[in-house]
């Protein structure tokens, strides 16, 4: 189990060392195939009024003449011991970790990334506890009583909750329960948990109820699928032969198997939701990750987008490694080796 | 047992399911009788309706898909219109069972003593450690080596001789008076098989059970059980002692079976005799005698195997019964000069 974990966490590190490499040449080759040169990118940075010499000069101070993987060994860097970055009109530092530094903001990306995690964190945790609770009903109520009323609305309802995008479901909420009905908070009044939690809340309460929407219908499937399918194996029936009540053969055996392959999928998406819910965040105007990874495409940001990129491919990551060393947990079979 | 009742009584028992294609008549009409101490075999190919009738026994089928019809006398307490949550207190304390495939029978997740634990805690009002000590006790008793270490191990630690002993633990685990073995041997190595087949007989003997053994292997029934039913197309063909059946079948679906039983005492070149054809459809059962598409004696009926079902009958006061139509000083005359010699001789 030790070696196990081990090895687990040093393929994350060498998966990790690969998504940033890809992640940096990705955004080191896009301005080149449009046509941009070290001059042109340095430009972004002093202005146009600049000399070609103070251009150059600023191009060469930034590196952008060295060599790829030189340029790419210097960002790693700068994410363990810090970077300091010289335009011309001083030096500015950028120190460890850091992920990049904003020349249009004139700010280390890493605070910013700090900031919006909170938020995105909130989003995340607030929804799924939501589409838990409700796709795992639904989907356990429905398996067990499958071709009922009941069993037929949920699966319609779930039906619309996957096929509905969040930018149409989340409009129609704020207009009808924020700006109608005047129930909820309107968009862009996040409040941070330690200033005010019922503030924190009350903001969030739409976003989460619209994204765990679309999640609960997808688990709510999941869930049924995985029941139907553990509750026509032979240890069910032993487990009713034995005498146990409905409630523990359908929750303690039956539910019990259909949840490990719901692990793997939770997993996935609540790491892919940590790296930004963009349409969610987007709709309510929530400042979070997803939000700032669209601001930073909209103004061109490379250094931000690079480093959120590579903080969502982060998430990502280690929710995976999670969800391995979980199974190992849930499922005793994995447990060997 | 006060009203002279055996311990257990199925009569005229009928499992049906509804389907899209029409209703499955699983078992259509089923009457016997087991006391304790006493060792039944079902015999009959896959689909006879065998493992219906143990898993109706229990009452492991909804009302929601399933009809059911007849009665189960066990103890003196009817099954069949009882209510669900009354059969659910008789299942695993009163009667208990073990299953063909003990790997896919036991739950991956939990362990094997969890699960004993389990089984006997859903009857018995007992504290953790005394359920595990009980656990540990049966393990041993059912032939575990270090069954204290064992207890904690997973289902698939375990090796499939193993896991059945297992399953017999748990089947035990509150003093079952009616133990259903539904294959128990079917997916052993046959050296396990025997030492399983003698397990059971032993534990039997201990506690004093009723024993229903299910199976298509007829060599597992001549080591067990002491009364035999043949079950074809979802009812009884012959029954009786198992003695009788063995010495003296005259159903000639019996006989087929026994046909088709390997024997080690014959050359390997030897030619089994396979029954010709395949068990008939339950929604749409052959007019008539159900086994008379497949029936070398058929033409001897005078038609009558085409059109009328015969009736389940034995001679005055004798227990072997037997559904045909042949006249039964012609059933032995046929065993005695006509089957058994070649199966003899082959």
């Amino acid at each position: 189990m030790i070696t196990y974990i081990i090895r687990r966490l040093f393929a994350a590190v060498v998966l990790l060392f690969i998504v940033s490499a890809a992640t940096f040449s990705i955004f080191y080759l896009i301005p080149r195939l449009v046509g941009g040169t070290p001059e042109t990118l340095a430009t972004r940075y002093v202005g146009r009024a600049a000399t070609a010499e103070t251009v150059t000069l600023i191009a060469e101070k930034l590196g952008f003449y060295d060599p790829f993987w030189i340029q790419y060994a210097n960002w790693v860097k700068g994410i363990f011991v810090g970077a300091e970055y010289d335009y011309g009109a001083g030096v500015e530092s950028c120190p460890a970790p850091c992920f990049g530094y904003s020349f249009i903001t004139r700010q280390p990306v890493w605070p910013d990334l700090l900031d919006r995690v909170p938020v995105t964190l909130s989003l995340a945790i607030g929804a799924s506890i939501l589409w838990l609770a409700f796709g795992l009903t639904t989907g356990v109520v429905s398996a067990l009583r499958r071709g009922s009323f009941l069993d037929r609305a949920a699966m319609t309802f779930s039906l619309a909750g996957v096929s509905l995008p969040i930018f149409f479901t989340g409009m129609i909420a704020l207009l009808v329960f924020s700006y109608k009905l005047n129930l909820t908070a309107p968009g862009g009044t996040y409040t941070p948990f330690f200033e005010s939690p019922s503030q924190w809340a009350y903001a969030l309460l739409l976003p989460w109820i619209v994204l765990a929407l679309q999640f609960s219908a997808q688990y709510a499937r999941l869930t049924r699928a995985g029941m139907l399918e553990t509750m026509s194996e032979d240890y069910i029936r032993t487990a009713r032969a034995k005498g146990l009540k409905d409630r523990d053969v359908n929750l303690k055996h039956g539910l019990r198997s259909a949840l490990t392959p719901i692990l793997t999928i939770f997993g996935l998406d609540f790491g892919l939701l940590l790296g930004g819910a963009v349409l969610t965040e987007q709709v309510f105007s929530l400042p979070g990750l997803g939000k700032y990874a669209v601001d930073a495409i909209t103004t061109n940001d490379l250094p931000k987008v690079l480093g959120v990129t590579l903080m969502a491919a982060t998430f990502v990551v280690v929710a995976n490694l999670i969800v391995d060393l979980l199974y190992a947990v849930v499922d005793p079979r994995v447990r060997v080796g | 047992m006060s009203d002279g009742r055996p311990f257990l009584e199925v009569k005229d028992l009928q499992i049906h399911f509804p389907t899209d294609d029409g209703l499955v008549r699983s078992v259509d009409g089923l009457s016997f009788s087991v006391e304790r101490g006493r060792t039944l075999g079902i015999v009959g190919e896959s689909g006879s309706g065998k493992s219906v009738t143990s898993l109706g026994i229990m009452g492991l089928y909804h009302k929601r898909n399933s009809q059911m019809s007849g009665e189960i006398w066990l103890d003196g307490h009817e099954l069949v219109s009882a209510g669900s949550e009354t059969v659910r207190g008789q299942r695993g304390r009163k009667m208990a069972m073990i299953f063909q495939d003990p790997l896919s029978s036991m739950h991956p997740y939990y362990t094997v003593g969890s699960q004993i634990v389990e089984a006997y805690r859903v009857h018995n009002k007992v504290s953790k450690q005394v359920a595990r000590k009980h656990a540990i006790d049966l393990l041993d008793r059912v032939g575990i080596p270090q069954a204290a270490r064992r207890v904690d191990d997973y289902p698939h630690q375990f090796s499939g001789g193993m896991r059945q002993r297992a399953m017999i633990a748990m089947a035990l685990s509150c003093d079952p008076e009616l133990l259903i073995a539904d294959e128990p041997t079917t997916a052993l190595d046959v050296t396990v098989q025997a030492q399983i087949l003698d397990l059971m007989r032993d534990l039997q003997r201990e506690f004093n059970s009723a024993l229903i053994i299910i199976t298509h292997d007829l060599g597992v029934v001549a080591e067990l059980a002491e009364e035999i039913l043949v079950m074809y197309a979802g009812r009884a063909v012959e029954q009786g002692p198992a003695v009788t059946i063995f010495e003296q079948p005259e159903h000639p679906y019996t006989w087929g079976l026994l046909g088709s039983m390997p024997r080690l005492d014959q050359a390997v070149t030897d030619r089994l005799l396979p029954i010709p054809g395949s068990p008939p459809s339950l929604i749409n059962p052959p007019s008539g005698c159900a086994f008379h598409p497949r029936c070398t004696f058929e033409p001897r009926t005078a038609g009558l195997g085409r059109t009328v079902m015969p009736e389940l009958t034995g001679a005055a006061g004798s227990t072997h019964l037997v559904r045909c139509h042949l006249p039964a000083d012609e059933r032995q005359r046929i065993w005695a000069q006509e089957v058994k010699p070649k199966m003899e001789a082959q």
